[in-house]
């Protein structure tokens, strides 16, 4: 302790140097776009006269317009209603096939987890963009071998780029590339249980099903609401996958989802303090929505604790 | 599409439980895991597959020949990519290279540095600190991406390599491991043996705390080398001149030209493969050395 003392302005200074590169780019990069996203978001263009000349285009205030434009844009709205039915098929669906796969790795005696392991995390490492082509091109009648097979067995064959197939199709791009990750996740915290907590289980003649269920689900279950957490953030900013499918089809708009609308608005009409509004709506309806998640998730955890606190 | 696989496999998977007699119970339960671990497996490996064998297929062959029947025109298919537009593929792929590398070189030192600080010291606004840091991660990519380009803009900095390197590398997730990799490796009498013996706090850092941290620090390492090599809506965002684009980029752009003339969908399709072979590598010769699980935080007793 006494050392310390004597070098304490060393010490005392040295976690704020060491964190400044950190706080300089948090500012930069974080703080500052965000900030300039608002103020943009509060202010619209006023032509005066031809607005040619410099000064003719002003920033002005605008208060809440945009944002009242955003809101009754009925192609933002539909966008984000597809985003929503998008959101709860991927979410689900990719989060509990990760919670499977990931009880089977950790389930005795099993063969080829290593494998099958790296395997299934494989897609992490391909680009959306990568997913999104090869998947593309397998939902491409004239190239997949799907179809083939569905043609051969003579039936009848979907529309996987059109109508509610598009929701599948992009649902199993989403769930193809992100169930691996998330296996890892929950099959991480699932080894960090200690076996002496099932082992009474299995003394008393447990099946591995009804282990799995009371014992290792329950306590896995903050892992799983940090990943659906992070998946619902995921799902609602989806970008490149729609942007990718759309040279292939012509039912993708290049406003399907949002986010593809606030880039259409920015950079294809020019209209950045509209797009600014639309960012901001939809940075606010996603922490909103993962937020109201979280707390629904804790004050249910809570509940079972107390209850179990009772008994 | 996954519907599809796992019923071209059910049956197999369906006689199992029934077959009561015959091996032991403990074998017999360990079955159900191993299976669906395949089908699961089949699942994610089936596209790459299909690429793979797509490759080798001329621009006839891929329209008339069974799609998992290789063919004969891959090394055509690579000299027309590499001829294509005097090769700005190959131009693409040493960009990723470059955006992922020094982006997350970068990264994990500024990573390495705020975690280690974060989880030594205690100081005033400590906690503060690390709960804004991490608000970085709930901010939306698409509230930052286009702001950052509006500034950049005027810093004359956008659609050049800056645009897509700086806003990359706080990584708000590699601060979060690396602090806590930090907190689990560097033991707090190790630091004050280092300051015992008069060493400086950088000194410290550099010597002692840097090495202990190794093995968290390859995970950030990868962690943000996946994710700058993946990323596609800043890239889309900041760059005009596809002489700058990355791999995912390029690959989009041929796409979209692809659509009008099906002669340039082989191009995209070796395209892709040799797009997620450099990750694919990485990730097979790493995994010999270090563990997946390190990827969410995990620390090894």
């Amino acid at each position: 302790m006494t050392s310390a003392r004597r070098k304490s302005y060393g010490v005392k200074g040295a976690p704020y140097a060491f964190l400044l590169p950190a706080t300089i780019l948090f500012a930069l990069f974080f703080a500052l776009p965000i900030g300039y996203a608002i103020w943009l978001s509060l202010h619209k263009v006023q032509v005066k006269g031809l607005g040619l000349g410099s000064g003719a285009r002003t920033e002005v205030w605008a208060g809440l317009e945009n944002y009242a434009d955003a809101l009754s844009d009925s192609e933002f709205l539909d966008g984000a209603l597809r985003v929503l039915a998008y959101g709860m098929i991927v979410v689900p669906v990719m989060l509990g096939l990760a919670l499977v796969l990931a009880l089977m790795l950790d389930s005795d005696k099993v063969r080829l987890a290593p494998f099958t392991r790296l395997a299934i995390f494989l897609p992490y490492a391909v680009p959306g963009v990568v997913a999104a082509l090869l998947w593309g091109f397998l939902y491409l009648p004239d190239v997949s071998p799907f179809f083939f097979v569905l043609d051969r067995l003579g039936l009848p064959q979907p529309d996987l780029l059109d109508g509610g197939g598009l929701y599948v199709a992009l649902s199993n791009i989403a769930v193809w590339g992100g169930t691996g990750f998330n296996m890892i996740v929950i099959y991480t915290s699932l080894r960090a249980i200690p076996t002496e907590v099932y082992e009474a289980a299995k003394l008393d003649g447990a099946t591995p099903l009804q282990i799995a269920l009371r014992i290792k689900i329950p306590m896995v279950a903050p892992s799983l609401v940090l990943t659906f957490f992070f998946s619902i953030i995921a799902t609602l900013q989806v970008f490149s996958e729609p942007t990718t499918l759309k040279p292939l089809t012509n039912s993708v708009s290049t406003t399907w989802s949002p986010l593809m609308k606030v880039y259409v608005d920015a950079f294809g009409k020019g209209d950045i303090h509209g797009a600014a509004a639309g960012a901001v709506v939809i940075a606010l309806a996603t922490l909103v929505v993962s937020f109201g998640f979280l707390r629904a998730a804790n004050s249910r955890n809570k509940r079972d604790v107390s209850q179990g606190a009772a008994r | 599409m996954s519907s599809l696989a796992v019923r071209k496999t059910a049956p197999a998977a369906g006689t199992t439980p029934g077959t009561v007699q015959g091996p032991p119970l403990r074998r017999r339960i360990a079955l159900v895991p191993t299976l669906t671990l395949l089908l699961g497996a089949l699942y994610c490996l089936l596209p790459v597959a299909w690429v793979v064998i797509a490759a080798t297929k001329s621009g006839s062959e891929l329209f008339s020949t069974f799609t998992f029947l290789p063919g004969t025109g891959f090394a055509e298919n690579l000299s027309d990519l590499s001829a294509y537009r005097d090769g700005v593929y190959w131009q693409w792929m040493g960009n990723s290279a470059l955006y992922a590398g020094v982006g997350a070189l970068l990264s994990t030192a500024v990573s390495a540095i705020s975690g280690y600080a974060l989880a030594i010291y205690r100081f005033r606004g400590r906690e503060a600190v690390f709960s804004v840091l991490m608000a970085g991660v709930l901010m939306p990519p698409v509230i930052l991406a286009i702001p950052q380009y509006l500034l950049l803009a005027k810093a004359d900095l956008a659609d050049t390599y800056w645009s897509v390197l700086l806003p990359l590398v706080l990584s708000p997730y590699g601060v979060y491991l690396s602090r806590i990799y930090a907190a689990a490796a560097v033991p707090a009498d190790v630091v004050e043996a280092g300051r015992m013996d008069g060493a400086g706090e950088w000194r410290i850092f550099t010597r002692i705390a840097l090495p202990m941290m190794v093995p968290g620090l390859v995970t950030v390492f990868l962690f943000q080398f996946v994710a700058v090599w993946n990323n596609f809506l800043l890239p889309y965002i900041m760059l005009s001149d596809d002489e700058k684009f990355p791999i995912t980029l390029g690959l989009f752009t041929l796409l979209e030209q692809g659509s009008n003339t099906p002669a340039l969908y082989t191009l995209v399709i070796t395209g892709a493969l040799l797009a997620v072979l450099p990750l694919i590598a990485l990730f097979l010769v790493i995994q010999r050395f270090w563990s997946l699980d390190l990827l969410s935080g995990a620390v090894k007793s």
